[in-house]
């Protein structure tokens, strides 16, 4: 007979009080949401859509929204532009202070953004561009063009550098080379790269909250502002927002997992 | 390297570069200046002074590092026997990693407004511990210390546990193997092979997770009492910024976050030369 271990149940109650808790906390928000009068019932017991009507009406959700791709979008287009050929340099070439650049690189990504974000935010309002969509872009690049690079280099490291080398060769201009041999290749890394950083920009609240305006705030931020001033407004409402914020996230989330590894969330340079 | 190998090298890089300087480098030493500077410009550090002896904003590193430290603790502590019972593989490994990084990707608000309504008074965490008996009357979770302290290690703990597993899976099963086949036990295993190659890893994960939480703003505004026993040191840097509009002072603060966070990662370091030094010799002797 197979005996039972102890550490094996040990281990299974801890991730289940840990599950249990969080799939809690996200089905409230959810139920919330959707109910009316809930209060000591275990669940609600009249469901409606009116708190969503009135986050909508008090948002100006269209705006939100807006902002919030057209922030998110950028960034991780941005970033892939100036990520890509950087980590193809790292992937191809030796030179002096490679490492050093490397983990140069890593730094950005490893300061906590409340450290570096307020005087990046002082910077920002100086050269009068806080408060705008093109600030609060900029402001989100910092963590995620070193993330775009650190993802990037290893998928065109292991790509077979010969087949660089056979289309130059034949005769393949070096352009013509990257179009046709090089970027159709590194296609899977450059959607790993840009799904990641996506999911990345849409919780990325405090480099957006330190910087934005009214009308270049994106999801998370409007979130926090809601849940700040509870007072105000009914908790339902703010779930409501919460719950777009839930889905826009997973949605992202669950296509980034189609291609990346879970792991891949927290990777942080080893 | 030749002229022209050079030249791509350079050329490629340049973006990279461009932002590194402007958006990283030059901010920091803006910040560093503005800290160093009063509204006329003339250089000081009165900033500082002030910062520290006014107990109502230097109190803020105690509070915070009382939150974070524990914090910090809780997670590695938790984390580490799991990510060791992980270490070859589990069965529904990819659900279970999913439904970890679901709060790391939702991030600090979400949770924190999810929190306060299921760990609310009518929440359901407080019914279940009431129908469970374990309570007679609903437990107050969130606008405390311990709503602060739940937010860090909700998100924080399947941080440090993928970041650990990540490591200890590195670690090549045959050294494991080999010592058992010569008869070495489960814990001097651990002791001796597992642990001193995990080490790294345990390093390089309590200081991140620490850093993320000394800075903890979003959690310890909603869930804490950001007033009182809950005024970490991100929301005096954020009044001194946006309320008061003292950018000089706000960044003085963050730079003093900043050495903090330095001063941590020091000593976890020298912890961790200190195990490598005792592990080398006791190995050289055995």
């Amino acid at each position: 007979m197979r005996k039972i271990k102890f550490s094996g149940i040990l281990y299974w109650i801890a991730i289940f009080v840990y599950v249990f808790n969080v799939l809690g906390i996200i089905f409230t928000v959810v139920l919330n949401s959707l109910s009316k009068n809930w209060y000591t019932d275990w669940f609600p017991k009249i469901f409606t859509l009116e708190w969503y009507s009135y986050m909508a009406k008090e948002h100006d959700l269209p705006q939100l929204l807006f902002a919030t791709f057209a922030v998110v979008i950028s960034v991780a287009l941005i970033s892939l532009l100036i990520g890509y050929p950087a980590a193809y340099i790292f992937a191809r070439y030796n030179f002096k202070f490679k490492n050093v650049l490397l983990s140069l690189l890593l730094v950005p990504m490893l300061v906590p953004p409340m450290t570096y974000g307020i005087p990046l935010a002082a910077m920002l309002y100086k050269l009068r561009l806080a408060t705008r969509i093109s600030g609060v872009i900029l402001a989100n690049l910092v963590p995620i063009i070193p993330y775009v690079v650190l993802i990037l280099y290893p998928f065109i490291e292991q790509i077979d550098v010969s087949y660089e080398s056979a289309a130059r060769i034949l005769g393949a201009s070096r352009l013509r080379t990257f179009v046709k041999v090089l970027l159709p290749l590194t296609v899977p890394g450059i959607f790993t790269a840009a799904l990641l950083s996506i999911v990345r920009t849409i919780a990325m609240f405090e480099l957006t909250f330190l910087v934005a305006g009214p009308k270049s705030q994106t999801v998370i931020v409007a979130l926090y502002y809601d849940a700040y001033a509870a007072g105000t407004r009914p908790p339902q409402a703010i779930d409501a927002l919460a719950v777009v914020y839930f889905l826009i996230t997973v949605t992202f989330l669950l296509i980034a997992l189609k291609f990346a590894s879970p792991t891949q969330f927290v990777y942080r340079g080893k | 390297m030749k002229k022209r190998e050079f030249l791509t090298v350079f050329l490629l890089l340049l973006p990279v570069l461009i932002y590194f300087i402007f958006l990283f480098i030059y901010p920091f030493i803006y910040g560093l200046l503005l800290s160093l500077t009063n509204d006329e410009g003339k250089f000081t550090f009165a900033n500082f002074i002030k910062f520290l002896s006014d107990p109502w904003d230097a109190n803020t590193i105690w509070i915070t590092l009382k939150i974070a430290i524990p914090a910090t603790l809780l997670n590695v502590l938790i984390a580490m026997p799991l990510a060791y019972y992980m270490r070859h593989g589990i069965k529904g490994e990819k659900l279970i990693s999913f439904l970890l990084i679901l709060p790391i990707t939702l991030g600090s608000v979400f949770v924190a407004e999810g929190m306060l309504t299921y760990m609310g008074p009518n929440g359901w965490l407080n019914k279940i511990l009431l129908a469970l008996k374990i309570i007679d009357k609903p437990y107050r979770f969130t606008h405390s210390y311990l709503g602060v302290l739940l937010a860090l290690i909700i998100q924080g703990f399947p941080f440090v546990f993928l970041m650990l597993l990540g490591y200890i899976s590195g670690i090549d099963p045959t050294l494991e193997k080999a010592a058992s086949i010569l008869g070495a036990s489960r814990w001097y295993i651990f002791r001796r092979i597992i642990f001193p190659l995990w080490m790294p890893g345990i390093a390089m994960a309590t200081s991140l997770n620490f850093v993320m939480n000394f800075t903890v703003f979003p959690s310890a505004v909603l869930l804490g009492q950001p007033s009182g026993p809950t005024r970490v040191i991100s929301i005096a840097a954020y009044q001194w910024a946006f309320e008061k509009f003292d950018f000089h002072m706000a960044s003085a603060i963050a730079i003093i976050m900043g050495l903090v966070e330095l001063i941590f990662i020091l000593i976890v370091m020298l912890i961790r030369q200190r195990f490598f030094k005792i592990v080398a010799t006791s190995g050289g002797k055995g």
